[in-house]
């Protein structure tokens, strides 16, 4: 138990300076952000997809780490029920910022697109599939809402190996079926190449918002494994509170 | 007995069931007929031919779907009454191929309904197919058999979750999308003749090996869940 508190009191010591350099790098990141030269069609409009960017691309980094955490889940289940919780917990949050980068990524693009094409939204072979990959890890969360307390992690590490096999088809099918009807009007964007001069704004967020990500990741996790003791606690103290009754 | 014999009984007696109760087949060709006809109230498919012939593709795979998954949830509740799933985990026979029998089962439950619906969409929604209307012989069971087998697995999976009949087709839908896609544009591929639906059969093939070959890994893992 002593042990538990020194390491729970020194990780949360490296928590408090992973947080506070994600700050500063987000920091100069922002820095960078505005003072990136006005972009030419676009204007000072464009300055989101500095934000749009790394949670865009991030959100398909997420679930192969909700994936990765499952497929172990999976293996460790019958073998190292420890090791199993905590790659359940790792799955749970992995997911759970997936949703938030996705969801984030969405809005940022349609606030963006608003203003660059005249809409809200457009069924492009991009947007669907993003909100495709969206509207899997949302249905892999309430899963895990409404399943029963034993098995939730089991069916949702099954549904989670099912979703992350659907995104590369979803992407495949999509293109085709946008490239085999004629795609709706998309210019603009920096699909065509960025200039040399905005490199630093689009780098210091993509590794900013990286380590946000991870940083939030592990605060989940921690905050996930800490229910685990507390209710593998509970159970404990129901178990002894029966014995005694006897 | 063999793997195949196991598969055999699962389905003999899910067919046994279903042709003494009608419970299911019933069920479903009733819905897909009222979505047909609600679906007639919100466009007039007679006095536009040429958009009929473009949605009808989708408006039926929709209505199968819908059908399917009334009667996906029903199928698992048979087997959850006087505890004959513990039964089935106890017994010696490989859980999958309870779990490819239902799923033929159900199969064979919605094929039918479709070979119902089908001609009663070309009647009410009077429609005359510009393409080679023989593909749909292949699309069909093609598509019905992806839903149909994801539905079957996800069933299964929230059998013991709370509210599940609220649970199938959240889950069920995202991870069907590619496949509804692919069967909504080969059907009006062949509807409208205006595209050729090799492309889409070979994703629904493609589909079909992949999460067939998933779900009977994976199953053994659902039914012994807790």
């Amino acid at each position: 138990m002593v042990n538990d508190t020194r390491n729970a009191k020194s990780s949360s010591v490296w928590g408090l300076l992973w947080l506070g350099l994600t700050l500063a790098v987000l920091a100069v990141g922002f820095y960078h952000a505005m003072t990136a030269p006005t972009e030419a069609t676009m204007g000072n409009l464009y300055r989101v997809f500095f934000y749009h960017f790394p949670h865009a691309i991030l959100s398909f980094v997420f679930p192969y780490l909700n994936l990765g955490a499952s497929l172990l889940y999976l293996w460790w289940r019958g073998r190292s029920p420890s090791r199993a919780l905590a790659a359940d917990a790792f799955a749970v949050a992995s997911a759970e910022v997936t949703v938030l980068y996705a969801s984030i990524g969405l809005a940022t693009g349609m606030l963006w697109a608003r203003p660059a094409w005249g809409i809200w939204w457009t069924w492009d072979a991009r947007l669907t599939t993003f909100l495709l990959l969206w509207l899997l890890y949302v249905s892999y969360l309430l899963l895990r809402s409404f399943s029963a307390a034993g098995q939730t992690a089991v069916v949702s590490a099954v549904l989670a190996v099912f979703a992350a096999i659907d995104v590369p088809i979803c992407y495949m099918s999509i293109r085709w079926w946008r490239t085999q009807h004629p795609a709706p009007v998309f210019g603009g964007g920096a699909d065509s190449g960025i200039d040399p001069s905005m490199y630093p704004a689009v780098w210091w967020n993509l590794i900013g918002w990286t380590m946000w990500g991870a940083f939030v990741l592990g605060l989940r996790y921690a905050i996930e494994r800490r229910r685990q003791r507390q209710s593998a606690a509970d159970s404990l103290a129901y178990l002894g509170d029966a014995q005694e009754a006897r | 007995m063999s793997y195949a014999g196991h598969v055999w009984m699962h389905l003999r007696k899910d067919l046994r069931l279903e042709w003494r109760s009608k419970d299911s087949i019933n069920g479903m060709l009733f819905f897909s007929l009222l979505v047909v006809v609600v679906f007639a109230m919100a466009f007039d498919p007679t006095a536009y031919p040429t958009i009929a012939r473009q949605i009808s593709g989708g408006l039926m795979c929709v209505a199968v779907l819908f059908a399917a998954m009334t009667a996906l949830n029903q199928s698992w509740a048979r087997e959850t009454l006087n505890g004959v799933l513990d039964a089935h985990r106890l017994a010696a026979a490989p859980p999958s191929a309870l779990f490819v029998g239902k799923a033929l089962a159900n199969f064979l439950f919605v094929s039918a309904v479709e070979v119902v619906l089908a001609p009663v969409f070309a009647v009410f929604y009077n429609l005359h197919p510009l393409g080679e209307t023989r593909l749909l012989l292949v699309i069909l069971p093609l598509g019905t058999w992806a839903l149909v087998v994801n539905g079957t697995f996800f069933a299964a999976l929230s059998l013991r979750t709370r509210n599940r009949e609220t649970l199938l087709p959240l889950i069920l839908l995202p991870i069907s999308i590619p496949v509804l896609l692919a069967m909504i544009q080969a059907t009006t591929a062949v509807l409208t003749g205006e595209f050729e639906p090799t492309a889409w059969l070979k994703l629904l093939l493609a589909y079909d090996v992949v999460f067939t070959v998933a779900s009977v890994l994976l199953f053994d893992t659902i039914l012994n869940a807790d």
